[in-house]
């Protein structure tokens, strides 16, 4: 099938090669002789292992995307990006306190930053990135930690700040914090625990494993189903 | 865009939403089950399954692309190698690092071993950020372990093994908060309540999310705090073999560096084997929602070791994977579409399976609608699927449902102008998970001494059938167990000397069954997609 689309011209390295419509950048390096060792991991759209950088023949402009998941189009320059090394602070997350300096402290070049936006451009998940910059800035962890989450941590923001601001990081530390010291506690999360192991459901499971096979499939078709959709979803 | 030729189908699927809504599709029994899978499921085509002739399980029935791996030759010959010069000398080496990994190098660190973890593509790119729906804890007040147990039990056919199951369900809600102690966001209520949704075949709400990028979530928490731990690690270095001592005890493991090629050397105390699953085998010739390396090679490798396998030959088929558009065929599309409402219907915009019942009955459901029935879609590159009614969600639940809680599927679908909130995804099965694997204890041990495993290259928890959200659970449970134990098994061990006797008794053993010739070398570390054209010279990978 993919023999009979029509055949678009993509730049490899600056080589010109015919590729069929409809493949991805990952597919297209494939096709055209590339046999991916780095630049390519979950192949889904969530590890960040393949982001890319490219342009058009007659359009310096560079866009950026994951490999895995943008579509080729006629007169796409390609290239691989190689390793990219990035600042990552070192820290005991049980020693942190949850605030704005102590983000600042462990990342101090967020201060460097101009607003120039090219982070939030750079972003193949379409994130505000420049945005939670300035909440970190002003110790909004919480606003860090909603406006990040959806971060593949693929490193191009970092890749291409010109301040040498590592955003994808300081998030993750805000994010980190944020689930560590700045939700509710689940109370029936911590009830259970202390139940588990006072042994409550000891005598529960035990007699279950002990159910022959046949009185044990009749308790699992019998069982009751609480229904999917909650009482009080909001 | 959907080719206009699909809009008389999605007009039905439209047309019959409302009616739909308070439509009930009835529960299989269990005859009607047991049917269903024998007809429909792949794991039932018996031409598609081999008898191993050498090795620990010989006998067993598995897939024929598995069966080639185990019985495959090694990549290195075991007399150019002296394992007793190495590279790099440590107490614990894991191999592989997802989410299994990531856990037992955490807890192996801190007991006190010396750590060293290698990994195929880079540290934490595995199956688990992959991982949307969420994690298994039984932790509300109308929900208890021994119901999470009766519902692991049903969903693997109650062939799964007991104690391992006892293990997994007691330890979830620990988990579950050991993960937000490092940091990990959970989805909950202002009042700190879990947001918790049903899966198919829970009885129970039990699904602790973080939106539908949960597995995303926890590994980038898990590697920045191996980073923190300051653990040693190698990434594009996949294990090619174990090494033994002439005691029969694990030494260690020979290493490639994929890029330059060259074998590295690592001593170890004990190994723990989190290399994952096998989706990129593209079993009976399946698209797969795995990551570029599931390629079995743990299950080779210990293998090879002497270590006993089991299920190996049941595999989860997801029934929800991705056919259009043919950029994303065969990813994953999660199970928390249907666990938020969305039904699965056909061509006419009919249901035709409960669409929470586990993931085998479902997947073969798809295949009988499809096959048989003759009531799926067809798509312009030749795949046939049937409508998951994505748009449902946002009725049931309220507008805005969709955006929040699978932003992952929204934005993967933007991509391609298709928008689930108001369209319909086509969908097929798709290789998603190895049921089975290496057998192990509730401590993660094999039966070869020093050497432990845990998370999807293991097998016995889940029986024949997984359920939603036991996968990530089970990475944390047992990977924290084996890293334990495997640290304290590094401490007390005796070491005998290192040596590669066991691979050439293996090649021995191959060329006694007279199949060396006709197999391939394992472990396969990455499967090959280069197109080939004339006039190419290209060396055999």
């Amino acid at each position: 099938m993919a023999e009979q689309a029509r055949l678009i011209d993509i730049y490899i390295m600056g080589r010109r090669c015919q590729v069929p419509e409809g493949l991805t950048i990952l597919t297209a390096l494939e096709y055209c002789g590339y046999r991916m060792i780095r630049g390519c991991g979950c192949r889904a759209g969530f590890c960040g292992a393949c982001a890319t950088i490219y342009n058009f023949k007659n359009d310096p402009q560079l866009r950026y995307d994951l490999a895995c998941q943008k579509t080729v189009e006629p007169d796409m320059y390609l290239v691989q990006v190689p390793f990219f090394p990035a600042v990552k602070a070192l820290y005991d997350l049980e020693k942190l306190e949850a605030t704005g300096g102590k983000v600042l402290s462990l990342y101090p070049d967020l201060v460097k930053c101009f607003g120039c936006n090219t982070c939030t451009k750079t972003c193949p998940q379409e994130l505000e990135v420049m945005w939670f910059v300035s909440d970190a800035l002003r110790g909004d962890i919480r606003e860090v930690a909603d406006k990040s989450f959806d971060c593949l941590m693929c490193g191009l923001c970092a890749a291409r700040c010109p301040q040498g601001l590592v955003p994808y990081n300081m998030a993750l530390l805000c994010r980190r914090l944020y689930g560590r010291y700045l939700t509710p506690v689940s109370e029936h999360l911590e009830e259970r625990i202390t139940e588990i192991e006072a042994g409550k459901f000891d005598a529960d499971i035990e007699e279950l494993k002990k159910t022959a096979e046949k009185e044990l499939r009749r308790k699992y078709t019998e069982r009751d189903m609480e229904p999917a959709l909650e009482q009080h979803w909001e | 865009m959907y080719p206009a030729y699909l809009e008389e189908s999605i007009h039905l699927v439209e047309d019959t939403r409302v009616r739909r809504l308070l439509e009930t599709m009835p529960s299989l029994d269990e005859m009607g089950k047991n049917a269903l899978l024998k007809l429909y499921h792949p794991d039932y085509i018996e031409a598609s399954m081999r008898q191993l002739q050498a090795g620990v399980n010989k006998g067993d029935s598995t897939p024929v692309e598995l069966a080639d791996l185990l019985e495959g030759n090694s990549r290195i010959n075991p007399d150019t190698i002296d394992p007793s010069k190495p590279d790099h000398n440590v107490d614990v080496l894991v191999i592989g690092c997802g989410g299994a990994g990531a856990s037992a190098a955490l807890l192996a660190n801190e007991e006190g071993a010396r750590v060293l973890i290698t990994t195929k593509l880079r540290m934490g790119d595995a199956n688990t950020v992959g991982a949307q729906a969420g994690t298994q804890a039984a932790d509300r007040p109308n929900d208890s372990p021994a119901i999470h147990y009766l519902d692991t039990m049903g969903g693997g056919h109650f062939d799964n093994i007991p104690e391992l199951v006892e293990v997994l369900v007691r330890d979830a809600p620990s988990v579950i908060k050991w993960l937000e102690q490092l940091g990990v966001n959970w989805d909950k209520a202002p009042d700190g309540t879990m947001h918790e949704l049903s899966g198919g075949g829970t009885s129970r709400r039990r699904l602790h999310s973080a939106r539908d990028y949960t597995g995303l979530e926890e590994m980038r928490v898990l590697r920045d705090e191996l980073r923190n731990k300051k653990i040693d690690y190698l990434e594009f270095a996949p294990a090619v073999e174990l090494i033994l001592d002439d005691r029969g005890q694990i030494a260690g493991a020979v290493l490639i560096n994929l890029e330059t090629e060259e074998l590295v050397i690592v001593r170890a105390r004990a190994v723990v084997m989190t290399t994952g699953g096998i989706g990129r085998l593209h079993i009976q010739g399946f698209p797969t929602t795995n990551h570029y390396g599931a390629t079995a090679d743990g299950l080779v490798l210990a293998y090879r070791a002497g270590a006993e396998l089991v299920f190996i030959d049941t595999m989860q088929y997801h029934p929800t994977g991705a056919i259009y558009p043919l950029q994303i065929l065969g990813q994953l599309v999660t199970e928390k579409v249907r666990t938020l409402g969305a039904q699965l219907v056909n061509i006419s915009g009919e249901q035709f399976v409960m669409s929470l019942e586990p993931r085998d009955i479902v997947a073969s459901a798809i295949i009988r609608e499809c096959r048989e029935r003759q009531l799926g879609i067809g798509t312009p590159t030749g795949e046939t699927g049937v409508w998951l009614d994505s748009p449902m969600i946002d009725m049931i639940r309220g507008e805005g449902t969709i955006a929040r809680e699978l932003p992952a599927m929204v934005r993967q679908f933007r991509r391609h102008d298709i928008d689930i909130t108001r369209q319909p995804i086509l969908v097929y099965p798709t290789l998603h998970y190895q049921n089975g694997g290496i057998k192990i204890d509730t401590e993660g041990a094999t039966n070869v001494p020093g050497l432990y495993a845990a998370g999807e290259c293991t097998g016995g928890v889940h029986g024949r059938n997984r359920l939603i959200g036991n996968s990530t659970l089970e990475l944390f449970v047992f990977g924290r167990r084996a890293g334990r134990v495997a640290a304290q098994y590094a401490k007390a061990v005796k070491r005998g000397s290192p040596t590669m006797e066991h691979v050439r008794r293996w090649q021995q053993e191959l060329a006694k069954v007279g199949v060396a010739g006709q197999r391939p070398v394992s472990p396969r570390l990455l499967p090959d997609y280069v197109r080939r054209t004339h006039g190419q010279a290209r060396q055999a990978a």
